[in-house]
């Protein structure tokens, strides 16, 4: 296993923000599992280590919580929230269009490890569903049509660039111009 | 024709969130006015604070809806120990999506709330515990903490006085009982999430560490502030007694205009949300059933009739389209508020698929501690899928509801009713659903594939 100094520094300055060290253990995993893909059994040793703790205590935490793996998902990962809310607007088909696009099951990786889907539990953005997210962004209002046209562009290399269907976050300003007077504020 | 007035928002918590002259940056939330309540709190005592905000009588906004000032008073100070906050961001229940809004488009109003909070619980360390499928909202808290830190707002000798208080963000992995308190805490520590058992695990006395921790919601984690700006007592007056203050009520499902709405509490009445707020239904639908609360909520029929006494002794006589939108209100008509996720039916809905799929995400989400939820949310959801998979059988009703009544009240946490409940008021409600499934099992052309 080799992790990159960049990320052994982050750990060691991680550790002393906690008042006891196996506090740390998740935000370890998450920056070691950032890096290398997945934990393995070599990387759950080295965290328990780090964290003096045995192995098992790390083990148990990469199979009990959803987003920790043991093995890798595809290069670029894809989630699709299941739950009601967005299912109520159609996130089963567009689920079943991102499959048919990417040519992978949800729950799976493409044979050539360049994409997965997963079908996931509610994402928390409801109002704007069929909610997807693309590694770390999400994107908005994924109808089964949208679906199509989100998977062409990510294909093709180009939904990094393109500002469609890009979740409002990215939409703020960095420093906003002084607004000329309070009144003019539009209430949404 | 009677002309309508449609009630109008009432912005506190997101008063600046969707203003496009505003970002997450320090430089706006100063420009607002922003971490002067912080600079107010400190000249008071800590236990001032306590009293403002008890006098207020804001309720917790993560779902139970407990007396946020009451908690604090709960608080085991003679201990010595030290004393841990906890902000709760791990806004996971189906149809929530309240605090996401705070967390990207207001992070210091949290950050300020929060150190407010510390100062008046005396909290040697604060966390935000959020769901690390907000990658981007942890990022901009952890900016955010940066800005507030090298102000002095946050972290050593605040504002240049004794008081110190760092704060970290923590993330979780994709764990919807991380959001029970207790779970939360066990998360904290490093271990898998399993809730503890109250009495004697009550997080005001023995939290994180064993230590006497406060857990609040991010939306009542901001309501302090604005406790402090106007005070407790005029903060009593918005809304309606006993549900005091706005909520950010959170609309999904078949509605026109789906979002989060903040209204007073009591404001308004669940159908002119629907209705009037939200444009109503999409053309030629008409209402089938709401879920008021968040999934774990019951939930109500269109054409129920709701009659009784509530606590001040009026009586009340509601369809679906009355109930009124505070904590009271739902939990009149025998549901609850929950954390404030509306879900909207129509009725192309199959409500035997939409039972399947509240079933599926229990039975993933269960932490499998207790026996009685790890086994019957599986076979919940196991029944229901078969029942959409054409194998529906009429005694399936009473089934899944003998499954349901033995989870309730035999768990260690409030997750084994958070299970039971939907399916004992789906059941309840939509029994000729249920029934009618195993004569006519093929999905009607109209539905939508739930499951």
């Amino acid at each position: 296993m080799k992790l990159s100094e960049e990320t052994i520094q982050k750990i060691d300055a991680l550790i002393p923000k906690y008042p006891e060290k196996r506090s740390a253990a998740l935000m370890i995993i998450h920056l070691v599992q950032d890096e290398l893909g997945a934990i393995d059994l070599e990387a759950c040793e080295w965290i328990a280590e780090k964290l003096e703790l045995q192995p098992i205590n790390i083990q148990e935490l990469i199979t009990f919580y959803p987003m920790l793996r043991e093995k890798p998902w595809g290069k670029k990962h894809i989630r699709v929230c299941r739950t009601l809310p967005c299912a109520l607007r159609g996130s089963y088909a567009t689920c079943q269009a991102l499959e048919k696009k990417l040519g992978v099951k949800e729950g799976h990786v493409r044979e050539d490890g360049e994409y997965s889907i997963e079908f996931m539990e509610c994402l928390a953005d409801c109002g704007e569903g069929p909610v997807v997210m693309v590694d770390e962004e999400t994107y908005e209002n994924i109808d089964s049509d949208k679906a199509e046209e989100l998977a062409d562009l990510l294909t093709s290399g180009k939904l990094e660039k393109s500002k469609k269907f890009i979740s409002y976050e990215n939409a703020l300003v960095e420093e906003p111009v002084q607004k000329a007077t309070s009144s003019s504020k539009s209430s949404k | 024709m009677i002309k309508k007035n449609t009630p109008k928002e009432r912005r506190i918590i997101l008063k600046n969130a969707d203003d496009p002259h505003y970002s997450n940056k320090i430089g706006c939330y100063l420009r607002e006015g922003g971490y002067s309540m912080l600079k107010k709190s400190f000249k008071m005592k800590p236990e001032e604070i306590g009293e403002e905000v008890l006098k207020s009588g804001v309720r917790g906004r993560g779902g139970a809806g407990f007396p946020a000032g009451m908690k604090w008073k709960f608080l085991d100070r003679k201990s010595g120990k030290p004393i841990y906050l906890i902000c709760n961001a791990d806004e996971s229940e189906p149809g929530t999506f309240k605090d996401r809004q705070i967390i990207h488009k207001d992070p210091h109003q949290l950050i300020e709330g929060m150190m407010i909070a510390a100062y008046a619980i005396q909290a040697k360390q604060a966390f935000i515990y959020i769901r690390a499928e907000f990658f981007e909202g942890a990022r901009i808290l952890e900016t955010a903490i940066a800005e507030a830190k090298a102000k002095g707002f946050c972290g050593d000798h605040i504002l240049g006085g004794d008081f110190s208080c760092d704060l970290v963000v923590h993330r979780g992995a994709g764990a919807y009982i991380c959001g029970e308190e207790t779970g939360l805490i066990e998360s904290l520590e490093g271990k898998r999430p399993n809730p503890r058992i109250k009495p004697p695990y009550f997080p005001a006395v023995l939290g994180l560490y064993q230590c006497p921790t406060i857990v609040n919601n991010v939306e009542t984690l901001c309501n302090v502030k604005h406790i402090m700006e106007m005070g407790g007592e005029a903060f009593s007056k918005i809304g309606k007694p006993n549900n005091t203050g706005t909520r950010i009520w959170c609309v999904s499902g078949q509605v026109k205009k789906p979002g989060y709405y903040e209204f007073e509490c009591g404001a308004l009445t669940l159908g002119e949300m629907i209705y009037d707020v939200c444009g109503g239904l999409l053309p030629g639908r008409s209402l089938q059933a709401v879920i008021p609360g968040g999934s774990s909520s019951k939930i109500l029929r269109a054409d129920e009739r709701f009659s009784g006494k509530l606590k001040d002794g009026t009586e009340f006589d509601w369809g679906v389209e009355d109930i009124p939108l505070d904590f009271d209100g739902p939990m009149a008509a025998g549901t609850m508020s929950g954390s404030g996720g509306i879900i909207v039916m129509d009725d192309t809905v199959d409500m035997v698929e939409a039972m399947a799929n509240i079933n599926a995400f229990y039975a993933h989400e269960s932490c499998g501690q207790c026996t009685p939820c790890r086994e019957g949310s599986l076979w919940m959801r196991k029944i229901t899928q078969r029942m959409c998979d054409g194998g529906a059988r009429e005694e399936d009703a009473d089934l899944l509801l003998s499954v349901a009544n033995q989870i309730e009240g035999r768990t260690i946490c409030a997750f084994g009713e958070a299970a039971a409940w939907p399916t004992q008021s789906f059941i309840a409600k939509f029994r000729d659903h249920f029934v009618d499934k195993a004569k006519n099992p093929e999905r009607k052309k109209s539905s939508l594939q739930l499951i």
